[in-house]
Parts: structure tokens; sequence; C-alpha cells
């Protein structure tokens, strides 16, 4: 395994509850790469997502993440989850959200520590959400909501960021703002971004390439390869239509409805 | 008040006002915790067992050991079973009410004092013994200990358990832990305001606190605070009024606190 991929994973075959969801599966990503995963609910985006991060076993020798086996809590992975909003009454501001991530693992009480407060509020401006980090965060919006959950994943300055949906809810001009920080930290850090998303448009000036996953099968390779007619009809194994308009792709289920979730990915009415 | 100032000098009462400041510390703290977890009846599902608990130790003479078994018990059986909160509820209260069957068919054995049965109900912190007030303060102790400890990973796997479960911490032992702490929680609430009432101080001052602040630890310290007003409050008009229970003042108080922060903060 090359030491300067930052993930490989050679030959990997994952199985759940009898299913299939991928098979030999190759993917090496580098430094300052942008990979969007992609495909219909159920496909395994998020599997492998929590696979690479420990949560659960993939088959051993298969998969190395910054040179190890993934581990649980291994460190350096920025992970900003599947958003779910947080209870009204939550007590707990934006900055201590921000703040768990970098000691909410530790025993005992926190010691009144000035450098971490001083980094909680230098990646809290970095997102540009000192205006509101001071708030209860259940009263916040889905979009503020979500620069904060990104602050806490930058706090450690990690070199692979590892994102699920983290766009889903927002409106597009938070989609636009939030995927436009991940991009530029990766810019600026070099670091490299696992991007789980069911809509590419709003990231598909940043991406080097995509793995789409489908029907136990995946494709990898550069926007213009995969997302075409023919390689993703081929991975459905039904007729599917993609269509490029005004710079977005269209995916449209052309054949009879065998797979619902093939529907159209965004809406062109939206495309302001 | 002259009664007051003397029943407040004997042992019996200075006792019974250490076990109550102790559940308030204890209470106060897990109350916004259980709150945030969507625990409520977890707790009140841990102080019916802890009445079947009783109940039984009732009939070999230590109904606060036979409490702390059985909320114990409960509590890792709940632990173990459900980790989805819809499932916890349904496994619960299955549990409570066969629990409960258990507890009334162990008291038709029981022919002691009637008063006795009562007071596993209702709390009887004033019949408290030398032996109990060490093990009641042990208890505590060692609560606030583990909570203490376990402050941080609690918290953050309260409130984001993906991110908590990615860093590292096992949000599935830290939810058995906390049930357990809950457990001995309820075991020493049960004690002052009995198996029915301990909501009113594991419930209702989180509640009101998580109302003025959204700060954590301003709302553990609110919370521990309502708390200790209401269960030492409570002890303490108990005495002044001669015959009432502590129970009724202390969910009185409880109650009171809720309602008065509740019309403070009517603009939210």
């Amino acid at each position: 395994m090359s030491s300067e991929s930052l993930i490989t994973i050679k030959d990997n075959t994952f199985r759940l509850d009898g299913r299939t969801l991928w098979s030999k599966l190759n993917l090496t990503v580098r430094p300052g790469e942008f990979v969007a995963v992609l495909g219909p609910n159920g496909a395994g985006k998020t599997t492998l997502l929590h696979g690479l991060l420990g949560l659960h076993q993939l088959a051993k020798g298969t998969v190395s993440v910054q040179g190890r086996a993934p581990k649980r809590g291994g460190g350096g992975i920025g992970y900003v989850p599947q958003q779910k909003t947080f209870d009204r009454d939550a007590p707990i501001r934006g900055r201590d959200l921000v703040a768990l991530g970098l000691d909410g693992h530790k025993l005992g009480f926190a010691p009144r520590n000035k450098a971490h407060a001083l980094r909680v509020d230098e990646v809290i401006r970095e997102v540009g959400a000192a205006g509101y980090a001071d708030q209860p965060i259940g009263l916040l919006s889905g979009g503020e909501q979500q620069r904060l959950r990104i602050a806490q994943s930058l706090l450690s300055k990690p070199k692979l960021l590892f994102c699920d949906e983290p766009l889903s809810s927002l409106d597009l001009k938070s989609q636009q703002s939030v995927s436009r920080l991940i991009d530029e930290y990766r810019k600026k850090t070099g670091a490299a971004v696992l991007f789980v998303t069911h809509d590419i448009n709003p990231i598909l000036d940043m991406v080097d390439r995509v793995l789409y996953l489908a029907n136990g099968k995946w494709a990898i390779g550069t926007p213009d390869e995969v997302l075409t007619t023919e390689s993703l009809s081929k991975l459905y194994g039904t007729p599917v239509d993609v269509v490029k308009v005004r710079g977005r792709i269209l995916v449209v289920n052309a054949g009879e409805a065998v797979h619902h979730h093939v529907r159209t990915v965004h809406e062109g009415a939206q495309n302001a | 008040m002259p009664d007051l100032m003397f029943y407040l000098s004997q042992p019996f009462a200075q006792h019974a006002l250490l076990a109550a400041a102790i559940v308030a510390l204890i209470c106060g703290i897990i109350g916004p915790f259980v709150i945030m977890r969507g625990m409520a009846f977890a707790v009140h599902g841990t102080s019916e067992l802890a009445f079947t608990g009783a109940s039984a130790g009732l009939l070999v003479g230590n109904p606060l050991a036979g409490a702390l078994v059985g909320t114990v018990l409960f509590a890792s059986i709940i632990g173990v079973l459900g980790v989805k909160e819809r499932e916890r509820d349904s496994a619960i209260g299955v549990m409570l009410a066969f629990g409960l069957g258990v507890g009334v068919l162990l008291l038709s054995f029981y022919h002691g004092f009637a008063s006795q049965a009562t007071n596993i109900l209702f709390g009887n912190i004033f019949g408290v013994s030398d032996g109990q007030l060490l093990f009641l303060v042990i208890m505590g102790l060692v609560a606030f200990l583990v909570l203490a400890v376990m402050y941080r990973p609690l918290l953050f796997a309260s409130v984001d358990p993906e991110v908590a479960e990615a860093r590292g911490v096992s949000v599935k032992l830290v939810g058995i832990v906390f049930l357990i702490v809950l457990a001995f929680a309820v075991t020493e609430a049960a004690q002052i305001v009995g198996t029915l009432l301990v909501l009113s101080l594991a419930i209702t001052p989180a509640a009101a606190a998580l109302r003025l602040s959204s700060r954590p630890l301003s709302v553990i310290l609110l919370s521990v605070a309502f708390a200790l007003i209401a269960s030492v409050g409570g002890l303490v008009m108990s005495l002044a009024s001669g015959d009432i229970k502590p129970s009724v003042f202390i969910t009185f108080i409880s109650f009171g606190i809720y309602i008065l922060v509740r019309l403070v903060t009517r603009r939210n």
C-alpha cells in the first residue's frame, strides 16, 4: 500500500444481512482529493464511511486509513455525520458542541484550557459561525448547525474529512456556502474529502472523482467518466438516462421503474 | 417555632437532612441527562422496580438493599435490551407492569406494620437508621464519582452520539453505566420521596433548569440547586408541620419552582 495514499481499499467485499453492498472494491484516495460517494438509498454509502471510521469491521487486510487498519476513535479524521437536528431545549450552545469534538471523549472534567478555548474560537471564526456560536444549538437553523458541525470536525486539523449528506435539508444558499467551506479547507490544508451525497450538483465543480455504489456494484472515475448514460445503466442493470442541463447533471430512470430510488437527482426549477 | 429548632438539633433530623442533600445532589446532576436522553420513562420504571425490590427486601428485613437490587437489575436489563428509544420504552413498560404485580404479591406475604408499605411508596426518611444512612452516603458518593469521571463522554454521547462513537466513545457502555448510576439515584431518592414520587427530584428540577440556561454546566448547577431547595426545604417544612410527610412538601416546592420558572421565561 502506497504510503502517500490516505485511504487504500483493495479487493474489499462487504455483505450486510445477506446482501452484497459491494464486491472487490478498489479505491485509493490521495491528499487533496475530493471524492464524492454517490448512489441510491441503501447502496452502502454510509456503511462504507462507517467502516473507514472503524465503527464496524471491514475484511481484514484489505483496508488501510492513514497507513493503519481503521480503528474507532483512531483520530486524524474529521467527521460530519448525517444531519439530525438538535432538540430545541438541548442544554448546549454551538460552542459547547464544537468543543466536545476536541476532548468530549476524555474522562473527567475538562480543566479550563486556554489553548483549547482559543482553538475553538479560531475554528468557529473560520466557518463564519462567530455570530451565533453562543446561542443554544437547538434554536439555530439547519445551515447554522451544519457550519458548527463542520467547525467541530475541523478542530483537530484532520488530514481526512468524512461528510455524510452534509447538505441534505439545507436551502440552496446554505448548500453552496457549506460545501465551499469544506472545499476551502481541502485546498488550504491538502486534506482529502470523502463526501457522501445523493445529489452531486452542489459540489460538481469541486469533485475530482466519483465513487458510485448501486446494486452491489460500483464504478469509479471522474464525474465525466462515471456519470454517463452508459456507465450508470450498466450499474443499475436497467436503462438510466444521464442528462446535462446548464452544467447540472440529472439522473433519470428511463426504465420501467425497477428502482424507484433512481429519481431525478436535481430539479431544474431550482437552478437559479 | 421552638419545635422545629428542637427537631433540628436531633440526630434523626440531621441524618435525614444529610441524606436529603446527597439525594438532591445526585438527582440534580442526572436530571438534565435524563431529559437530554429522553429517559423520563426509564426513571419512572426504575422507581417502580425499587418498589418491587423494597417489598422483597421487607420480607427479609432490609427494604433499602432490596430496592437497590431491584433498580440495578432493572437498569441492567433495559441497558442490555433496548438500544433504540422506542424499543427501550416498550421494554420498560412491559417490565414495569409485571414488576408492580410482583411487588403487590410480595407485599401480601408481609404481615408486619402496614405503614411499611406506604413508606416504600411515599418515603420515610426520618426512620433511617445509622447503618442505612452510611449506605446512602456511600452510594451517593459512588454515583457522584462515576458521574464526575464520565461527565464529558456522557454529555458527548447524549447530545451527539454519532460523532461521539466515531471519536472513540462507547456510546452503548456509557448508556449502561448511566442506567446503573440512575438506579443508584432512584434508590436514594425513593428513601426520601418514596418510589412513586422520584420524578419530583429526578426530572422537575432539571426541567426548570433547562428553561433558564443552555450551558451544560450551568444547567446542572441550577438543577442541583433546585433539587436541594426542594428536598431540604421539604424536610424542614415537614418537621415544622408535625405530621405531613416530607414528600408532600418536596413535590410541592419542586413543582412550584418549575411553575415560577415557566412564568418568568414565558416569552420564549
